[in-house]
């Protein structure tokens, strides 16, 4: 619901329940892949902020996706 | 004179090749086995005389006025019902055949109204003619009273808002009750009585209006007298001109011939060599063009500092100016990504490829969307992830050749009319229909017709019963193994994905609420039943997994072969006119035109060589996207170019928030819609019977709009686009629609065959047109995908986060209604409106008798984010714990309360499903209080 959780959040976790049955690297791997290929870098940049303030609300896969962006 | 008249050749052609000669009046033609010799002689050059017969409808034989003589044949046969046979020698016309058909016409005339002069068919009349063809120059039985018994006090029915029937001058040849069965295939007309006392009847005891009538129009085209005649040639005069265009309601695209008097538009008539429709038409397309000539039309732009200041109109200069000032001031406060734009499937591959431009090579950004983002936009990305490419597979002349049609979340008879007459004849015929639908659409159950099978799922369970499906195909040794060894990839790990026990359909039954053994049955039906066709609309692509849904049916038509030759395929049925177009021309954040990647360095430089601009290699945001920076903060001004995304869009208090709380919002369309309320320029847009340009249809076909008068507003709306970006410091400028779509063609390989001359010349075009397919691509897919291999996708279900609960324990789906189009701002101003007045919310008896709640009732419908009132029809289309509304009328605003779940992959909204509470209402609310019925206009 719009206004709990920042809509990069939402968003990232709506996107990474798509891939729980894989493994976290390989599903870290195609949500990064997901995002690189269809998200604005504001909305990238806003998931890297927020997984290094803790993102207690993120889904890990996604967390990990936001740490391999990164790293990028 | 230049009214188009299409060659009418009395009986429906024949497929094959032309095997059999005949002679006809001494002219030697070689025909198809079947044609009938009134066709022949047609083919010929020789005109038999007729009445009853016309060529979109199979030969009747009851006028008699065909009569020939033909060698070795006794009597004088109708040449409309009799077939040509090698080397049969016709005469059509000699003394005693003239002689028979004035005595045919001397009948006819003795019971019709006299008035041709003062008749509103008079010089468009086939009876009028055919008195002249056949020489009749007295009626020895008198005419009109003196005749003896007749049929001029038959009644006039004008009960229905766009034509009339006027009985008295019917001749009772049963060409509207033909048209109604074959062509529309609503079968509402019939010959009431025997005899003389025959006549038309829209059902039993009422009038058209209260029949099961869908005024399609296809018998008033049919009519060869002024008996059912538009109220508008009544009204106006036989028009004197006609231009071919395109039809600007929901994405069959239709062709249509505009007939005009100067130029006041009288009416569109269905273009036979409309490659879409082929002659037919719908209530929206055929007769609700009246929105265009609308008093609530805006013709000049207007501009205001505030939405609370009143709107200033003023001249084109100071709008374009005002709009590039801001749009400049704005970026240099708050960044160049601050500001963006939406494109509309409501306007030309020309316009939308305008405004892409303007933002990626004026703005300098990619935040472009285009309102596909609702509705097909996990389309472009399933099959783009399957085969390759952003659309779907076929020709709407492909169902002819299917032999099962397996239907999902679509409602093609409301939103697809004159596609779902094609597909009703084919089933007519025999072809098989699975229906997988959570409503029993009018398709499960109609005349002639009946699904084998209707999946009667529950909402958002899609995917679960695409991979029951497909199960059920592995797991029965159902695949086409030698296909998908020659063409695909990805399968065995597909396969074992696939045969899991738990998309079994004993699985998966308790979810989707559908029997296993249904689904089984479906499922061998499908794959052994012939060619398997798949057609699809928003109920597969609003839902959370849309995208994957997408791809599950792509999975399915692989596994079994169904793909790359006619009668087979994936094919979404698009909701706009332009929806393909407006995705194919680059309007996706994320892709340039032909749907290649902002991130290709290749594909980028074709465009920054052209444009003289470096553009940007990553994403920019999706309308939903847009709305939520625009309430963070990081995103200030929008150009939203003819959508209505204030009433479209999800969540309604969200995007009003968002629209709030930007610093510019430019809207370019008809009407102060809904948006506009938020905006801070206006600008006048053009109708398409203004446009100059193309649209694209769901089947890829790209079609001419040809402007039918000069625009209203005395600009196009790519003139104004290129006149902002010129005041923002750019260069654009076109010289014509046909220059911009020359620069579409040079730069996007899928397009590069196609032409404003080519398609004057050849009609139209189905992309890819290009080298390989210089004449277009009707089928897709043929020899390889456009990948190369066909790639298999784990389609894994994972259920939607929205449930029904104990506070909103029922399931809200959305939908269309024949009558109305989207956010009704275009058919809410025609008398469209007398079938559809207001929105409804239909709901199962039982769910409706627990609360108390009788039909008619007002009804509060809330869901987490919403509340709206509506009146409340009972139903039982929908299961218990499903209910049903449209989103036609802003004043009750179905998307109140829809939510902000999207799909995963696209964020198209998850429109399908929303929990709900429904609850009686005892007091009018103020939304109940404004509701009363529209006045039509």
């Amino acid at each position: 619901m719009s206004g709990t959780v920042p809509p990069y959040v939402r968003l990232a976790n709506e996107i990474a329940v798509q891939f729980a049955h894989r493994q976290p690297a390989d599903a870290a791997t195609a949500i990064a892949n997901h995002m690189k290929a269809a998200w604005d870098p504001r909305m990238k940049k806003a998931l890297i902020a927020h997984v290094e303030a803790g993102a207690e609300d993120l889904d890990p896969a996604a967390a990990l996706a936001a740490r391999q962006l990164a790293a990028t | 004179m230049s009214l188009l008249k299409e060659p009418d050749f009395g009986t429906p052609a024949r497929p094959g090749e032309a095997t059999v000669t005949v002679t006809v009046d001494g002219v030697g033609v070689a025909v198809p086995p079947g044609t009938s010799v009134m066709r022949a002689a047609k083919e010929a050059g020789l005109d038999i005389p007729k009445l009853c017969a016309t060529d979109s409808l199979e030969a009747f034989g009851s006028c008699r006025l065909c009569v020939v003589e033909i060698d070795g044949v006794r009597g004088t046969p109708a040449s409309c019902t009799t077939p040509v046979a090698d080397g049969m020698v016709v005469r059509t016309q000699n003394e005693r055949l003239g002689r028979l058909r004035r005595g045919v016409m001397e009948l006819y005339i003795s019971d019709h109204p006299l008035d041709c002069l003062t008749c509103s068919a008079n010089g468009d009349c086939e009876l009028q003619d055919m008195a002249g063809v056949t020489g009749l120059r007295e009626v020895r039985y008198g005419s009109g009273v003196e005749a003896g018994a007749n049929h001029l006090d038959a009644p006039t029915d004008t009960s229905n808002p766009y034509f009339d029937f006027e009985a008295s001058k019917c001749i009772a040849c049963s060409r509207c009750v033909r048209a109604c069965d074959e062509v529309q295939g609503t079968l509402a007309l019939t010959i009431e009585g025997r005899g003389f006392d025959s006549k038309v009847a829209a059902g039993a005891g009422v009038s058209f209006f209260e029949s099961d009538c869908v005024s399609c129009g296809a018998c008033v085209q049919a009519c060869p007298t002024a008996t059912l005649q538009e109220k508008s040639v009544i009204e106006l005069g036989m028009p004197t001109r006609s231009v071919v265009t395109t039809c600007a309601y929901c994405g069959v695209g239709c062709s249509f011939k505009a007939e005009l008097r100067g130029d006041e538009l009288v009416r569109m008539v269905p273009y036979k060599n409309g490659g879409a429709n082929e002659g037919h038409s719908c209530v929206k397309g055929r007769f609700a063009f009246g929105y265009a000539s609308h008093p609530d039309r805006v013709l000049e732009p207007m501009v205001r500092d505030t939405t609370a200041d009143e709107w200033r109109t003023v001249s084109w200069d100071e709008a374009i100016g005002f709009t590039a000032r801001r749009l400049r001031e704005i970026q240099a406060e708050h960044g160049q990504g601050s500001i963006g734009a939406i494109t509309s499937s409501r306007t030309t591959n020309e316009e939308v490829y305008a405004v892409q431009k303007m933002v990626r090579a004026v703005f300098g950004n990619n935040n472009v969307d285009t309102c596909a983002r609702v509705c097909h936009s996990p389309t472009g990305y399933g099959l783009k992830q399957t085969f390759g490419e952003s659309a779907g597979t076929q020709d709407f002349k492909s169902v002819e050749e299917a032999d099962v049609i397996l239907v999902i979340g679509a409602n093609p008879t409301d939103g697809h009319p004159v596609f779902a007459s094609r597909m009703k004849k084919r089933l007519r015929q025999g072809a098989k229909l699975i229906v997988a639908d959570p409503r029993r659409i009018d398709l499960v159950r109609s005349p002639h017709i009946e699904a084998a099978h209707h999946l009667q799922l529950a909402p958002g369970t899609n995917v679960a019963i695409i991979n029951a499906i497909a199960h059920v195909v592995v797991t029965e040794d159902l695949v086409d193994r030698e296909f998908v060894a020659e063409r695909c990839e990805d399968f065995e790990a597909w396969e074992s994905f696939i045969a899991q026990p738990e998309h079994s359909p004993e699985a998966v039954a308790g979810i989707t609420g559908v029997p296993a053994e249904e689904i089984r049955a479906a499922a061998r039906l499908y794959a052994t039943g012939g060619n398997a066709a798949i057609y699809y609309g928003l109920g597969v692509t609003e839902h959370s997994q849309g995208s994957t849904m997408v791809m599950g049916m792509a999975n399915l038509a692989m596994a079994t072969g169904n793909i790359g030759r006619r009668g087979v395929g994936v094919n979404p049925l698009r909701g706009q006119n332009n929806v393909q177009g407006s995705c194919d021309m680059g309007s996706f954040p994320h892709e340039l035109p032909g749907y290649r990647h902002v991130s290709d360095d290749g594909v980028r430089e074709v465009y920054e060589q052209l444009w003289g601009t470096p553009l940007l290699n990553e994403p920019g945001l999706r309308i939903p996207n847009m709305f939520d920076a625009a309430i963070d903060g990081s995103f200030k001004a929008l150009f939203v170019q003819g959508e209505d995304i204030a009433q479209s869009d999800p969540n309604t208090q969200h995007v009003f928030a968002a629209l709030g709380a930007l610093d510019l919002l430019v809207v370019q369309d008809l009407f102060v819609n809904e948006t506009a309320k938020f905006a801070h320029v206006l600008l006048p847009g053009t109708s398409f019977l203004e446009k100059d340009g193309t649209f694209t249809n769901a089947e890829r076909r790209i079609n001419r709009v040809r402007p039918v008068m000069a625009p209203k507003t005395g600009k196009q709306e790519w003139q104004i686009v290129c006149e902002i970006a010129q005041q923002m410091g750019y260069p654009m400028h076109y010289d014509s629609a046909s220059q911009i779509m020359d620069e579409i063609a040079l730069t996007t390989p899928t397009f590069m065959g196609v032409s404003f001359d080519k398609l004057d010349t050849v009609g139209s075009v189905q992309w890819p047109c290009n080298l390989e397919h210089p004449d277009g691509t009707p089928i897709m897919h043929s020899d390889e995908f456009t990948r190369g291999k066909g790639r298999f996708m784990e389609t894994v279900y994972v259920p939607t986060s929205e449930r029904s609960t104990r506070k909103f324990p029922l399931i809200l789906t959305t939908g269309r209604i024949l009558s109305q189009y989207n956010v009704g701002a275009q058919t809410r101003r025609t008398a469209n409106v007398a079938w559809h007045p207001e929105d409804v919310l239909e709901l199962h008896p039982h769910d409706a008798e627990v609360r108390g709640i009788e039909d008619g009732d007002a009804v509060a419908l809330s869901s987490r984010v919403g509340r709206t009132a509506l009146r409340a029809k009972l139903s039982d289309r929908m299961p218990v714990g499903v209910c049903y509304t449209t989103f036609h009328h802003p004043v009750s605003g179905a998307n109140v309360v829809t939510t902000d779940n999207s799909d995963w992959a696209t964020n198209c909204p998850e429109y399908k499903v929303t929990a709900v509470q429904v609850d009686l209402l005892t007091q009018p609310t103020a939304t109940t209080a404004e509701r009363e019925p529209v006045v039509a206009r």
